[in-house]
């Protein structure tokens, strides 16, 4: 969605509280619905907005053989499960099983790590559904997989495929400049990219039981990263001081959805489970992260893309695992400095060479794409 | 803290009384610290082996449990605490937490802690699309039916002799178990907001450490 680069969105014409038209077929409205009259409706513990059969926005929880599936406590629990940890692009099974060694909570799945999807140019699209399953095959954490934007028959695919979670990513080429996937109606749950808190909230609207804040993928610089963090807790705090009758204007300034801004008013904090994405490349920048208030990092291409003039591959894998290993433990321990030290003495000396942001010219940039 | 109201011998002492920590390596330890807080326990985040040693009873959270094997061993807590289990530490491992407690792991050759006599399989429901929330019944829990969240869950597949399991699903599969002080389930109490659950293991927590002020009583007589 290459159209406005406004800051919130508030300025954007017709772009509306968000695709909450659908563009899925009717004929997939209830798959996978394996009913069984035995079923119990589950008594929804509510009030922390966290457990309910229902989201606001219309979850459709289906009736399982052992209880009901697809609810919002179980699409935004996977997300809780993750906190605290890495989630690593990986293109292939070996990658996966290096993530996984190296103390990955989950991997992700793409063609190409974003920085080779930035050099190499085209379109970028969903990953090659053999080497999905190869991967699912080789790791027994979750894989999440990468969809265009819109593009709701990758996704469709994808959760055909069992993907553990739907990444709805700028990082791919969008497939649709004006709707976003209308991720109530799936059974996986979504994670999408933000900049700022009126994305987070149209994307939550839309669906995603999880956020990312964007940064600059593929690029090695943490400067996007750390604009997107810093914004989104600066609107939050704004948020949180405001009198609940300054937060309609602020709902319309935003598009998004009164109740979801109420609830960040609240919580003090985003409804979903928000990981940082776009640009780490070493274990402080990990932990400069979570420092900035993330609950756990994407790491794309500064794993597999350190170590690249290491000729020797098993010379160059080691390093890689190393980069991989340090950047879990400096999650774990991003408040402590000492800890952080001895950390970052174990990664490879070369770590991913990168590209500063600043010198780009903005048809290279990708956070953009999608508000 | 209220001491001087513990004044019978065979009294427990109260949640205030009692530290415990939850495993902060990975996961969503933060959610069992706010169940554990609202219940009036000390609950602390434990990411060290000087934290580790602190608590009168450990919680290991919901997470990835091969990252958390990973960074147990990483950090040199593993061995220490299989101790502090072997002497008697009250643990509950919840989801992931369950799978490090069990002695096998189907399709894991070497299960980190191996300290409680179950069989677990990991993933055992399927992928993240098949997991779910039910009601369940639990041995010991009163006030009805609990809302159980299974995420990409794991089951207990055999529970050893000295196991009692507390729950299962209705076709058998057991998904809550207890062997002495040690504490399995497959679910997630901590994403609801019923305490329940926590204030079972609190109560683990307190005996275990009104048991080991013991030599006191015996003393007297």
């Amino acid at each position: 969605m290459a159209t406005t680069g406004t800051k919130n969105g508030s300025t954007r014409p017709a772009r509306g509280a968000a695709p909450r038209v659908t563009s899925r077929p009717a004929a997939k409205a209830a798959p996978k619905a394996a009913p069984r009259a035995a079923v119990k409706a589950a008594p929804k513990v509510s009030s922390n907005g966290r457990t309910n059969g229902a989201h606001a926005n219309g979850v459709a929880p289906r009736a399982g053989v052992r209880g009901t599936t697809a609810t919002w406590t179980v699409k935004a629990g996977l997300a809780q499960m993750l906190k605290g940890g890495v989630i690593m692009d990986v293109v292939t099974a070996e990658q996966a099983e290096i993530a996984q060694e190296a103390g990955a909570v989950a991997v992700m799945a793409l063609e190409r790590v974003p920085a080779d999807i930035r050099a190499a140019g085209g379109v970028a699209r969903m990953s090659h559904v053999k080497k999905i399953k190869e991967i699912q095959a080789a790791v027994s954490i979750p894989v999440m997989a990468k969809a265009r934007i819109g593009h709701f028959v990758e996704a469709q695919i994808l959760e055909a495929l069992g993907v553990d979670y739907i990444d709805e990513s700028e990082v791919l080429t969008p497939a649709d400049d004006q709707f976003h996937i209308d991720k109530n109606t799936f059974a996986v749950p979504y994670v999408c990219g933000c900049r700022n808190l009126g994305e987070a909230l149209r994307r939550i609207s839309e669906g995603a039981a999880m956020i990312r804040t964007k940064g600059e993928a593929g690029t090695g610089d943490i400067v996007e990263a750390v604009r997107h963090m810093r914004s989104l807790w600066s609107e939050i705090r704004r948020v949180q001081g405001m009198r609940d009758d300054e937060l309609w204007t602020t709902a319309k300034d935003l598009q998004v959805p009164i109740d979801l801004l109420r609830e960040v008013k609240r919580l003090g904090k985003l409804p979903v489970v928000n990981f940082s994405a776009g640009g780490v490349a070493t274990p402080a920048d990990a932990a400069l992260m979570m420092q900035l208030g993330a609950e756990g990092v994407f790491v794309g291409s500064g794993i597999f893309k350190s170590a690249e003039d290491v000729t020797d591959k098993r010379r160059k894998l080691d390093q890689q695992r190393r980069m991989a290993t340090a950047i879990v433990k400096a999650v774990t321990h991003f408040n402590d400095p000492m800890m952080l030290a001895a950390v970052s003495e174990e990664i490879p000396e070369e770590a991913m060479r990168g590209r500063s942001t600043a010198t780009m010219p903005r048809e290279e940039l990708l956070a953009h794409r999608g508000s | 803290m209220p001491r001087a109201s513990r004044i019978a011998v065979a009294t427990t002492p109260a949640p205030a009384d009692v530290r415990v920590g939850v495993l902060a390596l990975q996961g969503d330890f933060a959610e069992h610290l706010v169940a554990l807080r609202a219940l009036g326990a000390d609950a602390v985040e434990v990411r060290t082996l000087d934290q580790l040693r602190t608590v009168d009873g450990l919680v290991i959270p919901g997470g990835e449990s091969t990252t958390i094997a990973r960074l147990l061993i990483a950090f040199d807590l593993l061995e220490p605490l299989r101790d502090l289990i072997a002497g008697g530490l009250p643990v509950w491992g919840t989801c992931a937490g369950a799978i490090l407690l069990a002695k096998r792991v189907t399709n894991l050759d070497r299960p980190p802690l191996a300290v409680m006599d179950i069989t677990v399989e990991r993933n055992a429901f399927g992928r993240q699309v098949d997991s779910f929330e039910a009601d369940l019944d639990i041995a010991g829990i009163e006030g009805g039916p609990l809302c159980a969240v299974f995420i990409r869950a794991p089951i207990i597949r055999r529970a050893g002799r000295g196991v009692d399991v507390l729950a299962s699903l209705e076709d058998g599969t057991i998904v809550a178990a207890r062997e002495g002080r040690l504490l399995a389930t497959s679910f997630h109490p901590e994403l609801t907001d019923d305490r329940r659950m926590h204030g079972l293991f609190l109560q683990m927590v307190a005996e275990a450490k009104a048991a080991s002020a013991a030599p006191r009583p015996r003393a007297r007589r």
